[in-house]
Parts: structure tokens; sequence; C-alpha cells
């Protein structure tokens, strides 16, 4: 039996697979899958800021600056991306990332060198993340404890993200699938992408308190991406994304637990894996399946 | 001041990544540069673990294996899958870089934390290069370098006709398979400098620096061999400078820097010159109205000795301020004069230019009649966008493809081209 300790662990990873798999749906129909890479390490410069300006280590104050220093990320690749004309020549979009995220990285970088004499973060902590350490972080209010402080941060990042996608779910189909449609119609797509936005900035930096960046990343790209293979229908993507992140993250903990590795690599990889997985033997679009097709044609004909 | 050779090296690595980035630029692979640095971390695990030996020609050869698959694995995802490009990219980099977070920590586990040194491929590292490993990097940096100089037509062709090219023999295959050995060369050139999260800037920045400044391949290339060679020189005596900042960290910074100022000053596209074009644009319109509602006005009161601009529609909305300055321009450059108070008449010159705008204008409504079948009252706003952008030529074209008709649609006589030695 897992010890509390470890169920601790365990329930944080699936969290973030529930938490990260909803927007990474709505990212990956828009186009904007990479997005949450640029966004999870934009964040840097903002904790390091917030610190720098408040000298607080207020869990709420460093999370205000790295949500600003992720918006602030993506408005600048924004700008920068728009179509020649409007602006001047302007980048490509993906030249607009490639330049943007890096440069807010480095300046984390050294910021953080400035100010980590006072503030127990590193550069480590943000692309790793420890969540082996997540039971060890607990809440209290006054004499009140109340258990692992991740759980409860998670826990209210995956009710909103669950509240967002349930509310407005009709809004962001139409804007996924007919952006012209739902502008015609008043759902306004660019309020609506903004508010898309925010909701990744936020889950990445919930997220990332406890397991860093590369298991956000992970997790909002790779099962949703998983679940694109597998079917056609938004509420089955959704749903699938949200079953397979949560199953990537406890087989990547067996897998962790087994070969004693990294605890957030492990849970990525396996997505990565059940990827792979869906690639090969997909029901009808797989490559097992078109191979099985294309020698039967071959047989018949 | 840090070694000389080292400064070296980091300006032949920082041209490599430069003119290799900029073809990236170009195909629309910037993006790509960020997925091959993160695969290339179980490539080095990997080739650390097989041959126990930590030298960097072994490590890097593990990168640039892995990169490649990476890369393969990629392009057939974008072929097999309904995936588009950027989703591919975000799969490949999360897989393989979870992969070599788990190995790494399994090779920590072993082997002790910081003894193989292989996490400085994450941030980067420069203070430490033995003179081996700057041999290694210095003779990659060239080999990419001497493959761009050689290969500088095929790859020219690729990015801007890769069709065309097939049909002249060029491989389209081959071409697309070097490119991305050249890339993930260049990938790994950075990797261990500036770390895996900065590698992409140090790909994409020379290029979109470069660009603002010359829609010419050779001089986009060279300008991102320029600003990639600086900036890494410039980033690495400021890190010696500052300790707190770390060299790979730096470079960026000052990459950075020089992205930003090129794309607000660059000549091609940044923003100063736009804003400038653009204005000079509005401006000549402006003009060329004024001049062209001068004509119309002598052209409906030939008596009249001059006139003025107050009865005309397009200016009752304008301020008085706006007219004055309009008016003031046009009798300081010498196209119109007054003919008694507030009142103008056009000269020789302005009635050149005024005649210019109005048969281009009239001939275009004809055009669009005629040809286009458009009602009467859907002419006129079109012409009025078009009548400042016809050249010479093109005018004469026009002309002569309607066989030069006296009249536009509205029964307005065109006036006719300016023939040598013909006086107003």
């Amino acid at each position: 039996m897992l010890s509390p300790a470890e169920s601790v662990v365990l329930l944080t990873g699936i969290l973030v697979a529930c938490c990260c798999a909803l927007p990474g749906c709505f990212l990956l129909l828009r186009r904007m899958a990479l997005l949450g890479d640029a966004i999870s390490h934009a964040i840097l410069p903002g904790i390091a800021l917030a610190f720098a300006l408040t000298h607080s280590r207020n869990i709420m104050v460093m999370l205000a600056g790295a949500l600003a220093a992720g918006l602030a990320c993506v408005a600048l690749i924004q700008i920068l991306g728009r179509p020649a004309g409007a602006t001047g020549g302007g980048l490509p979009e993906d030249a607009a990332t490639a330049v943007v995220f890096p440069a807010f990285f480095a300046l984390g970088v050294v910021l953080i060198g400035y100010v980590a004499r006072h503030v127990d973060l590193d550069p480590d902590c943000v692309i790793y993340g420890s969540i082996e350490l997540a039971p060890l972080q607990e809440l209290a209010i006054g004499s009140l404890r109340l258990g692992p402080r991740p759980l409860w941060i998670l826990g209210a990042a995956a009710l909103i993200n669950l509240l967002f996608v349930t509310v407005l779910y009709k809004e962001l189909k139409l804007a996924c699938f007919d952006p012209d449609l739902a502008a015609l119609l008043g759902f306004r797509p660019r309020a609506l992408h903004w508010l898309l936005v925010m909701l990744v900035g936020g889950t990445t930096v919930a997220c990332f308190e406890a397991v860093g960046a590369i298991l956000v990343v992970s997790f909002l790209v790779l099962p949703p991406a998983t679940a694109y293979l597998l079917t056609h229908r938004l509420t089955g993507m959704l749903v699938l994304s949200v079953s397979v992140g949560a199953l990537a993250a406890v087989l990547g903990y067996v897998l962790a637990v087994w070969i004693n590795s990294n605890v957030a690599g492990a849970m990525g990889w396996t997505a990565g894996l059940l990827f792979v997985c869906a690639w090969v033997f997909a029901p009808k679009r797989g490559l097992a399946a078109n191979l099985v097709r294309r020698l039967r044609g071959a047989a018949e004909g | 001041m840090p070694d000389w050779t080292l400064l070296v090296v980091l300006a032949l690595l920082g041209a490599a990544t430069g003119l290799v980035g900029t073809f990236a630029f170009l195909r629309r692979q910037s993006l790509l540069s960020d997925t091959l640095a993160h695969a290339a971390l179980p490539g080095i695990c990997l080739a650390y673990w097989w041959t126990g030996n930590k030298s960097l020609a072994v490590l890097l050869t593990g990168a640039l294996a892995a990169g490649l698959v990476g890369s393969l694995w990629h392009t057939l995802l974008v072929q097999t899958t309904r995936l588009k490009t950027e989703a591919a990219l975000g799969v490949v980099l999360c897989t393989f870089f979870a992969a070599g977070i788990v190995l790494l920590s399994l090779l920590q586990a072993h082997a002790g934390a910081s003894q193989t040194g292989l996490d400085r491929f994450i941030y980067g590292q420069v203070a430490y290069l033995t003179d081996e490993q700057m041999l290694v990097l210095g003779a990659v940096s060239l080999a990419l370098i001497a493959t761009v100089v050689v290969l500088y037509k095929e790859l020219k062709l690729f990015c801007f006709d890769p069709d065309y090219g097939q049909t002249l023999g060029f491989s389209r295959r081959f071409l697309s398979l070097l490119l991305s050995t050249l890339l993930a060369g260049a990938v790994i050139l950075s990797l261990r400098s500036t770390g895996v999260v900065l590698t992409v800037a140090l790909l994409a920045g020379p290029a979109a620096a470069a660009r603002q400044w010359s829609h010419r391949l050779g001089l986009c290339l060279l300008g991102a061999a320029f600003f990639g060679a600086s900036s890494c020189i410039a980033g690495a005596l400021l890190s010696f400078h500052i300790p707190q900042a770390a060299t790979g960290p730096a470079i960026v910074l000052v990459l950075s820097a020089v992205v930003a100022l090129s794309i607000v000053c660059g000549p091609a596209r940044g923003w100063l010159w736009h804003f400038l074009r653009s204005w000079r644009f509005r401006r000549r319109v402006e003009y060329e109205n004024a001049l062209a509602d001068l004509f119309r006005l002598a052209e409906a009161q030939p008596e009249a000795a001059g006139f003025s601009l107050e009865g005309v529609a397009r200016w009752q909305q304008s301020p008085a301020s706006r007219k004055r300055r309009v008016l003031r321009a046009l009798v300081q450059r010498g196209f119109i004069e007054p003919a008694e108070p507030h009142r103008w008449r056009l000269t020789h010159a302005g009635l050149r230019v005024a005649r210019r705008i109005v048969r281009g204008h009239r001939l275009w409504e004809t055009y669009l009649a005629q040809n286009l079948h458009l009602p009467a009252d859907h002419l006129h706003r079109d012409a009025e966008a078009m009548e400042h952008v016809f050249s010479a030529e093109t005018l004469e074209e026009l002309a002569r493809g309607l066989q030069y008709p006296a009249h536009d649609p509205h029964g307005h006589a065109i006036p006719p081209a300016e023939q040598e030695g013909q006086d107003a």
C-alpha cells in the first residue's frame, strides 16, 4: 500500500494532469500547442521581480508576478508576430515565439542570480520542479493545518479549469472550429483567446510551483495530442485527455519508484509512451491499422 | 579578459548558428531548433552511458543522433497523423526531454551528481572549456559555415522554390535532410554554451534581426553571421565582468537587445521605417488630392482665375489648419500659386501632376465600367485609391488597352497623356 506521502505525490501528479489536459486540448485545436512551453519559461523573471520588488515570500505575490510575466510574453509574441502590414514587417509567428521566450528566460536566470541569496529559488526547480517534496509543503491558516499546499492550489486550479470549460463549452468549440462564425454570432473570439491564455498562464503557474515546467508542458501537450489521435469528437477528446493524463501520472509514478528516477520526468515520459501507443495502435487511423488495411488491399487487389 | 581563443571559438559558433538559423527562419522552422535542443538531452545521456566517455566529441555525436531521430519522428508525425506541425514539435520535445531527465537522474544517482558534468548542457557554460573541447566546437562551427558557403545556391533554391529545384535535379528530400542535419549540428554547438532552453534564441535571434535590415538572402546571411558572432563575444565579455550573469543568459540578453533594436529601426522591415514610409505616402496622397481637386474646379469654371478648397466635399470635414498646411506645402513646392486672396491656381508643374492623377482616376473608372461592368455609382471609391499608385507605364498600358477613350463613364473628359515638349 501507499504511504500518505506517496499518495500525496501521486495525487499531485493526477491533479496536474487534470489541470493541464483541459486547456491543453483547446491549445492544440487552436494551433497554439507550444504556447504552454513559452509561458512556462517566461514566468521566471516575473517570480524574480516580484520578490525583488516586495521582498515577500508570500506564494500569492510570486504567482501574481509569474502570471504577469507569462501574459507579457504572450502579448509580446502576438505584437511581434502580427502579419506584415499592420505594424511594419514584424516576424513570422514561430520566429516571434522563438525570440521572445528565451529572452524572458535569460532575464529571469540573471535576475535570480541577483536575488538568489535571499530566496530558495533556482532555475533547476523551475524546470524539474520538486514533486517529491509536495507532501512537505503544508498549508496552514493560523493554527489550522490543512494538509499539503500543492493539493489545495492544484485542486482549485483544476476546479477553475473545469468550470471554464463547462460554462464556455459552446463558445470555445465554435472559436476553435469556426472563428469567423463565432465572431459573427457575437462570441468575441479575441476575448475568449485571451481568457484561454490567462487560463493556461494560471495553470502553468499553479502547477509549476509543485512540479516544474517539464511536467506542465508535457501534460499540456501529450495527453491532448494522444486523445486527438483517438477521437474526432471534442467531448471525447476532453474526457480522453484527462484520463490519459491521469493514467500517465499513475504509471509514471510506478515507473519512477521502480527504477528510482526523477518522478516528473518519468510521468512526462510515460505520457510520451502512451502517445506512441496511440500513434501505432489507434483503432482507425493508427499505423498498425493503416498497415493492415494496406495489406488487405494488396491481398484483394 | 577571457581567453582570446575562447572568443574566437564563440565568434565562429555565433556565425555558424546565425547562418544555419537563417535558413530555418525562412523555412518557418525556428521552433524546430527548440525541439532539437530538448531532444538532444537523452542522446547525450545515452552516449555517456554506453561509452563511459565524457569527451565533448562523443557527447555531441550522441546529441546529434538524438536530434536527427527527433526531427525524423517529427516529420513522420506530420505525415502520418492529423497533428499540425507545432503540435508534433511539442510531442517530440516533451517525450525526448522527459526521457532525458529520467536518464540524467539515473546517471547522477549512479555516478554522482556533478561528476559527469552532463547537467552543464541544460544551462550551458563556457567558463571551463578545455582546449580540446574548444577545438571540437571550433571545428564543427567551421564545418557548418563551409557547408553553407559551398551549398549556398542549392539551399537558396530549396528555401524559395523547392519545386523548381526538384525539376533542376536538386533532390528535395536530400536538401531537406541536409538542412535538418545542419540545424541539428548548430543546435548541439550552442547547447554546450547556452544550454537547452536558450539555444533556440541563438538560432532564431540573428536571423530575425538580420531580416529587418535587408530583403536579400545574401545580406541576411551576412547580417545573421555578424549579429550571432558579435552577440556571443559581447555576451561572453559581459558575463566576465558581471559575475551573476552566466554566459548563456548574457549572450541571449545581448542578442535580444540586438533583435529589439533591429525590429524598431531596421530599414527593410523595421517599425520606424515602416511608419516613415506610410506617413510619406499619406502626405503624398493628400497633396495629389488637393491638386486634382483644383484641376476639377478649373475644369468646371474655365473662366475663373483662382480657386479655393472650401467648397470641395472631402476638405469640408478637415480642420482649417490642415488645409493651410497642404496649400502652403504645395506653394513651397511650386505646384500652385496664389491668384487672388484665398484663391489659388495650378502652376505648370502642378498642372502636370494633377492631369496625371485625374487621368488615372478616369481611366480606371472607364476600365471598371467597361471590363467589369460595375454600375456608375461603384466606380469612384476604387479609383480614388488607385489613382495614387499607377506608374506611368501602367497608365499608358491601361489607356492602350481601353483604346484611348475620350470620356469616362460619368461623361468627364479624360485628359490626354503628357507629350514630350507639349505645353499645357
